[in-house]
């Protein structure tokens, strides 16, 4: 099941679902790196609330997809990373590296308008 | 009570379910919280693993008890290549796949005991257990 890619203004939300795969994350890598070039849009929010997992493959797709989004002219910023996740990814030694979090949603919007200070909001 | 699941493993959706599978019988061992999300991790990244190196194998999941405590045993088997040095694979960032090299000595991290037996040629076995808290 593809991860659905909403618009909101000049930013893209996507959310990831619990039963979404590898190849669903990928995929969501090149939807990204396509659309956002082709409906201009300058930043992009993955939400992963509904994630009880983010394992070591997720957490690199994760880095790849904001990346891939920057050198397209987007910023990214993950949101939703729960309390226990959070915990699970520091024992596994994951990291976002330079990826911007945020708590949930509207914290997400707010970091994207402090970078992107002309991003047009709903 | 004996409850046991064994699933076979040959694509990333075959990794979500034995996650979903492990986290259901981890909440019947009397698990809770976090530990709930490090043993449904330990598992993604041993199925990933599997996929990744082997292409298929199966993992048996099962509670258990010892001393009075409950807890659950994890197997994952494959066919695969196997691993020519276990303790370089065991390594944090050592990787020859397309991972952070992060999920064999991650997963070891999470769970209470880890084994794993490796043959080239012959495949990896990989048994993990987490107890729960009294």
């Amino acid at each position: 099941m593809p991860v659905p890619i909403l618009r909101q203004g000049d930013v893209f939300i996507a959310s990831i679902q619990l039963e979404q795969t590898d190849a669903d994350l990928a995929k969501l890598r090149e939807d990204l790196a396509r659309q956002v070039g082709e409906m201009r849009v300058r930043g992009v929010i993955i939400d992963v609330t509904t994630l009880d997992v983010l394992d070591s493959y997720a957490t690199r797709m994760l880095r790849a997809i904001a990346y891939t989004s920057r050198l397209r002219g987007a910023r990214t910023v993950v949101v939703g990373i729960q309390p226990d996740v959070a915990f699970s990814m520091v024992e596994l030694g994951l990291d976002l590296g330079e990826v911007s979090t945020a708590l949930d949603l509207e914290e997400g919007l707010a970091v994207l308008r402090a970078q992107e200070p002309d991003v047009e909001h709903v | 009570m004996t409850q046991a699941s064994h699933l076979p493993i040959s694509s990333d959706a075959d990794i979500v379910a034995a996650r979903q599978v492990g986290r259901t019988l981890a909440t019947q061992a009397g698990f809770t919280g976090s530990d709930l999300t490090l043993i449904a991790t330990a598992i993604s990244e041993i199925a990933r693993n599997i996929v990744v190196y082997a292409g298929h194998g199966d993992m048996t999941m099962e509670l258990c008890e010892r001393d009075g405590r409950r807890g659950i045993v994890v197997s994952a088997r494959d066919d695969g290549p196997g691993i020519p040095d276990v303790e370089l694979a065991m390594r944090d960032g050592y990787s020859t796949g397309r991972s952070l090299g992060l999920g064999l000595p991650g997963a070891r991290r999470l769970m209470d005991e880890f084994e794993i037996a490796s043959a080239v040629g012959k495949g990896t076995t990989i048994t993990m257990r987490k107890w729960a808290r009294r």
